[in-house]
C-alpha cells in the first residue's frame, strides 16, 4: 500500500496524471472510490480485502474524464475491463496509466499494455472460485427449478439499474430499457418484466463479461444477477475457447462472423 | 385526541398480533432465506422479527406503491372508455413493527400528495392503514434521525408506537382514534403501565437540519457537487429505497385494445429523468442530479411542503453500491 | 366518488391542419358535454394530451380562451406519444388533462404595446395568448408579431399568417433563416434578432412575448434590453419535461420552482432569479 501511495504522490507531483482513481475508506469503514487530484491526498488511498468495486466504470464517465489523464488502481478484472473497453474503442490505452495490484495486495509494475495483457494471460480467467461453487450448485437443478428460482429472485428486482450502472461494460448512454419506440421492456417492475431485462443484459454481456461480479455486488436487494452473465461466461468459453478482456484487439465473439465458425445451430 | 399509554406483555402481543392477523391484512418484518429483512404479509408471529435495524426496502409501497395502476382503457378506434380504479377496494392494512423513522416518512410522502391538489390513490391507502410502530433499541452507523428531528422512539406516523422493556413486555403509545379502537377492540389485551423504563438505542446527532437548510439556500453553484458526486454511478438504488422518495413515472402498457395507465417508482438519479425530446438535458451530469437529490429533500420541500424530505433511516446509504454516505454529506453541507 | 387526477377528458378530433411536413394542429372537442361546460382556462396554461397506449405529452393550449367548444394543440411529430397523435384521423379520440400552469397577466398589459417574438415551433404556446389579444383587441394599444422560421415550409399556421398580415390592426414581420426562402417569399431573410433590431419596436409602454429556441433567445434578450425593454416586461414559457402537471412526480422543477405549477409563464426577471437548470 506504502508503494501505491508513493506511485500515486510520483504520478500526480510530476503532473503525469491529474487524477489517481483508487479506494479510500468510507466513514462507516466500507472502501469506496476515491479521486485524487491534490498529491498530498494521496495518502487517503488504500488497497485491502474490502477493495473489491470495479473502478473500470469510471473510465467513461463524464466528469471523471473531466478531470484529465488518469491513473486508476486496477485488480485483475478493472484490467480486463480495460483491455475491454480498448477493444470496443471506448478508451485510448495512451490515456491511462494502469496501477496494477495483484490479489496480494502488492503494486505491479505495468508499464504498457503489452505488460498487462501478458499479466492477464498468466492469470486464472475462469470465474471467482465462490461464483464457480454456486453455479455448480444452480446447473445440478432441473431447468423448471432453475427457471423458478430465477422468477423467485428476480420478482424482488426493483428496476434501479445499479446493476447495469456498476458495470463498466455498460456504458451505453441510451440503454434498450430506455427505448421506448417500440418499448421492448416494460418501464414498470414485475416479475415477467424483470425477467426479460435481466436476461437482456446477461445477453449484451455474452462474450463481453469479465466475471467481475460487480452486479450482484451492487443490486441493493441481494439478487445474484451476476450468476446470469458469468454463466454466459462460461459457455462462451466453452464454445469459443475466449475469455473476454484479453487483448485490445479481440472482437466480441457473439458480433463476428467467422466462416470457420460452428454451424451446429442450424438445423 | 388525547394520547395515552398502556403496558401490552408479551403474551398478550402475539394474541394481539394473531387475532388482527385472522381478520385483516397484516405487514410484518421477518428475516428472509438470504439474511434480508423484509415485510411481508401476514406471516407467522415466530417469523416476524423484533430484533432489525433497518429492512432492505421501505414500507413506502403500503401507500405508494412501486406501480399503481391509474385507470384501465379499451382502446378502439373511434370508440374509446376509461374505466376507473375502485380505490374502495384497497384493504385496510395493519403495519406492524416498522421503525419511528419509516412511520414518520408517510408524513413527507402526504406532504407531497396532498399538497395543493390531493392524490386519491395515496390518500385512501393512507386512509386504509393502521400503523403499530415499534421503537428502535439496535442502530448502527447508517442512522441518522436525530439529525432530521425525530428520535429512535418518535410517535410521528404511528397510531400505536410499541417501545420494549427490559422484561420482554412492550409499552404501548396511543396516538390516533384508529390506534385507540384497535386498543379498544382487543382491550383484554392492554395494561396499566407502570411506568418501567422503556430501551432505547442512543443515535448520534451528525448534523443541524436547519443550518443545512439555510447552507443549501446558496450552495446550488458551490464546487461541492461535483467533487462529491464523482463516485455516484446514477442508478436508482438510493431513491428505490429511500421511504420518502416520490418521483414517479406516468407509462402505458396495452395488451391487443385494453390496457393500462400506471404510475412507478423513477429517480431524479436517472440520466434521462430530465431528457426533453429534443435532446436537450437541464441536469445532463450525475453532479447536477445528485444535488437535485440533496437539494429536494432539504431545501425545496422544507421551502414548498413545509416537510423535510428525509427521516434519517440511512438506507440510501446502506443500499448505495459506492458508499454515497448522505449524512456525512449533509455533515459536510452545514459547514461550506 | 373522489376525482382521479390522472384520468384525462375523451376529447374527438374535429379538424387537423398539416402545419408542415412533421407539424400538425387537431381541433379537439369534449365528447362529453357537461365536461365541456364545466372546463375552462387561460391563456398560457397546458395540458396533458394522450393517446391511450402511447402515454401522455405536455404542450401548451394552443388555441385562445375566447374561442368556445374547442380546445386546439399543435406539435411536431417527434417521441413515442406525438408519433402517435400523428397517426390518429378526425373522428378519433385523444386523452386530455388540464389545464395546468400559471396564465400571462394579459390584464395587467391592457392599455400596453404588444410585441411578440417567435421562433419555429414556438409560436404555438404563444398563438393562444396572441388570439386572446387579438379578440380583445380594443383594450391593447400596437400588436407587433415577429415570426421567423428555419424555412417557409417550417412556417406553422400558414393561413393565419396571410390574415394577420392582411389586418390593418396588426404588425406582422414573418423571417425565415438564410437560405430558407423560397422564389415568392415576400418576407425577410434572416434570423429572429437581426430581424428585430432592424424593425426596432419601441419599448416605450410596451411588452415584449419571447417564446423559440434556447439560441433564439439567447441572442434576441440583448436586442430586447438595447431597445430598451426591462426584463419585467419580457415575458417567456419554460417547457421543461413533465409527468404529472401538478407538482407531484418531481422532474420540471427549476431549483425550488415548479414549471408545471409556478409556470409555464415567467417574465424574464424571474427567469435570471433561477438557478440554470432549464
Amino acid at each position: 500500500m506504502n508503494n501505491l501511495i508513493a506511485r500515486a504522490k510520483e504520478l500526480l507531483e510530476n503532473k503525469i496524471v491529474q487524477v489517481i482513481v483508487g479506494y479510500e475508506a468510507g466513514p462507516t469503514g466500507v472502501a469506496r472510490p476515491a479521486f485524487i487530484t491534490n498529491p498530498a491526498k494521496a495518502d487517503l488511498l488504500i488497497y485491502d480485502e474490502r477493495c473489491v468495486q470495479n473502478l473500470a466504470v469510471y473510465l467513461t464517465k463524464p466528469e471523471v474524464r473531466n478531470l484529465g489523464k488518469m491513473a486508476i488502481v486496477a485488480t485483475l478484472p478493472v484490467m480486463r475491463s480495460i483491455m475491454m473497453l480498448i477493444s470496443e474503442q471506448q478508451i485510448f490505452a495512451d490515456n491511462i496509466i494502469v496501477l496494477g495490484v495483484s490479489s496480494d495486495g502488492s503494486l505491479l509494475d505495468i508499464a504498457d499494455i503489452k505488460v498487462m495483457q501478458a499479466y492477464i494471460e498468466k492469470s486464472d480467467l475462469g470465474n471467482p472460485v465462490k461464483d464457480r461453487a454456486l453455479l455448480v450448485e444452480l446447473n445440478k437443478l432441473s431447468k423448471e427449478e432453475r427457471f423458478a428460482y430465477w422468477q423467485k429472485e428476480l420478482s424482488k428486482c426493483i428496476k434501479c439499474y445499479a446493476c447495469r450502472q456498476a458495470c463498466p461494460l455498460c456504458y451505453c448512454t441510451r440503454c434498450t430499457v430506455e427505448v421506448n419506440q417500440p418499448q421492448w421492456i416494460p418501464v414498470q417492475s414485475n416479475t415477467h418484466g424483470n425477467m426479460e431485462w435481466h436476461i437482456l443484459r446477461a445477453m449484451h454481456l455474452a462474450g463481453r463479461c469479465i466475471s467481475c461480479g460487480e452486479c450482484g455486488r451492487a443490486c441493493p436487494v441481494g439478487i445474484p444477477c451476476h450468476l446470469l452473465t458469468m454463466q454466459l461466461a462460461d459457455e462462451v468459453h466453452n464454445y469459443f475457447k475466449v475469455y473476454a478482456g484479453t487483448s485490445e484487439k479481440m472482437s466480441s465473439v457473439l458480433s463476428t462472423f467467422e466462416p470457420n465458425d460452428k454451424e451446429s445451430f442450424i438445423i | 385526541m388525547e394520547t395515552s399509554r398502556k403496558l401490552i406483555r408479551k403474551q398478550s402481543l402475539e394474541k394481539l398480533y394473531n387475532q388482527l392477523s385472522a381478520t385483516r391484512k397484516v405487514y410484518a418484518p421477518v428475516i428472509a432465506d438470504d439474511k434480508q429483512v423484509e415485510f411481508k404479509y401476514n406471516p407467522g408471529f415466530a417469523e416476524v422479527t423484533f430484533e432489525h435495524i433497518r429492512s432492505t426496502l421501505s414500507v413506502k409501497n403500503i401507500a405508494f406503491p412501486k406501480v399503481e395502476n391509474l385507470f384501465l382503457y379499451s382502446n378502439g378506434k373511434t370508440e374509446s372508455t376509461i374505466t376507473d380504479i375502485d380505490l374502495n377496494k384497497i384493504p385496510e392494512v395493519v403495519l406492524w413493527g416498522s421503525h419511528p423513522c419509516d412511520n414518520a416518512a408517510f408524513d413527507a410522502l402526504r406532504s407531497i400528495f396532498e399538497w395543493d391538489i390531493k392524490d386519491e390513490f395515496f390518500s385512501k391507502r393512507m386512509e386504509k392503514l393502521v400503523v403499530i410502530g415499534l421503537s428502535c433499541h439496535l442502530s448502527d452507523a447508517y442512522c441518522f434521525c436525530t439529525s432530521v428531528g425525530l428520535a429512535p422512539n418518535s410517535s410521528k406516523g404511528s397510531d400505536i408506537l410499541l417501545s420494549p422493556l427490559h422484561n420482554g413486555d412492550y409499552q404501548a403509545d396511543i396516538l390516533t382514534e384508529k390506534g385507540a379502537s384497535i386498543v379498544n377492540s382487543f382491550s383484554e389485551l392492554f395494561e396499566s403501565t407502570s411506568g418501567e423504563e422503556v430501551v432505547l438505542t442512543t443515535v448520534k446527532q451528525k448534523f443541524d437540519h436547519e443550518k443545512v437548510t439555510s447552507k443549501l439556500n446558496g450552495a446550488f453553484e458551490h464546487p461541492f457537487w461535483v467533487e462529491n458526486s464523482l463516485r455516484c454511478i446514477g442508478c436508482g438504488a438510493c431513491a428505490y429505497v429511500c421511504p420518502t422518495c416520490a418521483c414517479f413515472d406516468i407509462q402505458d402498457e396495452t395488451r391487443g385494445k385494453n390496457g393500462k395507465r400506471y404510475r412507478s417508482w423513477d429517480s431524479c438519479g436517472f440520466s434521462m429523468f430530465t431528457l426533453h425530446t429534443s435532446g436537450h438535458n437541464p441536469r445532463n451530469v450525475q453532479s447536477a442530479r445528485w444535488r437535485q437529490r440533496i437539494m429536494h429533500k432539504f431545501s425545496y420541500m422544507p421551502d414548498r411542503n413545509q416537510s423535510l424530505g428525509c427521516v434519517g433511516c440511512g438506507r440510501c446509504s446502506s443500499g448505495c453500491p459506492v458508499d454515497m454516505n448522505i449524512a456525512e454529506q449533509l455533515e459536510a453541507l452545514q459547514n461550506i | 366518488m373522489s376525482e382521479n387526477i390522472y384520468k384525462p377528458y375523451l376529447m374527438e378530433i374535429e379538424q387537423i391542419v398539416e402545419e408542415t411536413p412533421d407539424v400538425r394542429t387537431f381541433r379537439l372537442k369534449f365528447k362529453n358535454t357537461a365536461e365541456a361546460e364545466k372546463f375552462s382556462f387561460k391563456a398560457g396554461q397546458f395540458g396533458e394530451y394522450s393517446v391511450l397506449g402511447e402515454g401522455e405529452s405536455t404542450f401548451c393550449v394552443a388555441s385562445p380562451p375566447t374561442r368556445n367548444g374547442y380546445i386546439e394543440c399543435t406539435f411536431r411529430k417527434a417521441g413515442r406519444v406525438t408519433k402517435g397523435l400523428a397517426n390518429l384521423e378526425v373522428g378519433d379520440t385523444v386523452g386530455f388533462r388540464g389545464p395546468y400552469g400559471n396564465t400571462f397577466p394579459i390584464e395587467e398589459w391592457e392599455g400596453k404595446n404588444l410585441l411578440y417574438i417567435a421562433g419555429g415551433i414556438a409560436l404555438p404556446p404563444m398563438r393562444c395568448v396572441i388570439w386572446n389579444t387579438i379578440d380583445l383587441r380594443e383594450k391593447y394599444k400596437d400588436i407587433t408579431i415577429v415570426y421567423g422560421a428555419r424555412s417557409v415550409s417550417d412556417l406553422v399556421y400558414k393561413h393565419e399568417l396571410k390574415d394577420w398580415a392582411e389586418r390593418p390592426d396588426i404588425k406582422l414581420i414573418t423571417t425565415v433563416d438564410p437560405g430558407g426562402q423560397t422564389p415568392d417569399w415576400k418576407g425577410e431573410v434572416g434570423f429572429v434578432p437581426m430581424v428585430l433590431e432592424k424593425a426596432a419596436p419601441s419599448s416605450e409602454n410596451a411588452i415584449a412575448i419571447l417564446c423559440g429556441p434556447p439560441v433564439m433567445i439567447k441572442f434576441t434578450m440583448p436586442v430586447l434590453k438595447k431597445l430598451g425593454f426591462l426584463d419585467k416586461d419580457i415575458y417567456t414559457t419554460l417547457e421543461n419535461r413533465m409527468k404529472c402537471g401538478f407538482g407531484k412526480c418531481g422532474r420540471c422543477n427549476v431549483g425550488k420552482v415548479f414549471v408545471c405549477k409556478d409556470g409555464p409563464v415567467f417574465s424574464y426577471e424571474q427567469i435570471l432569479a433561477l438557478p440554470e437548470e432549464y
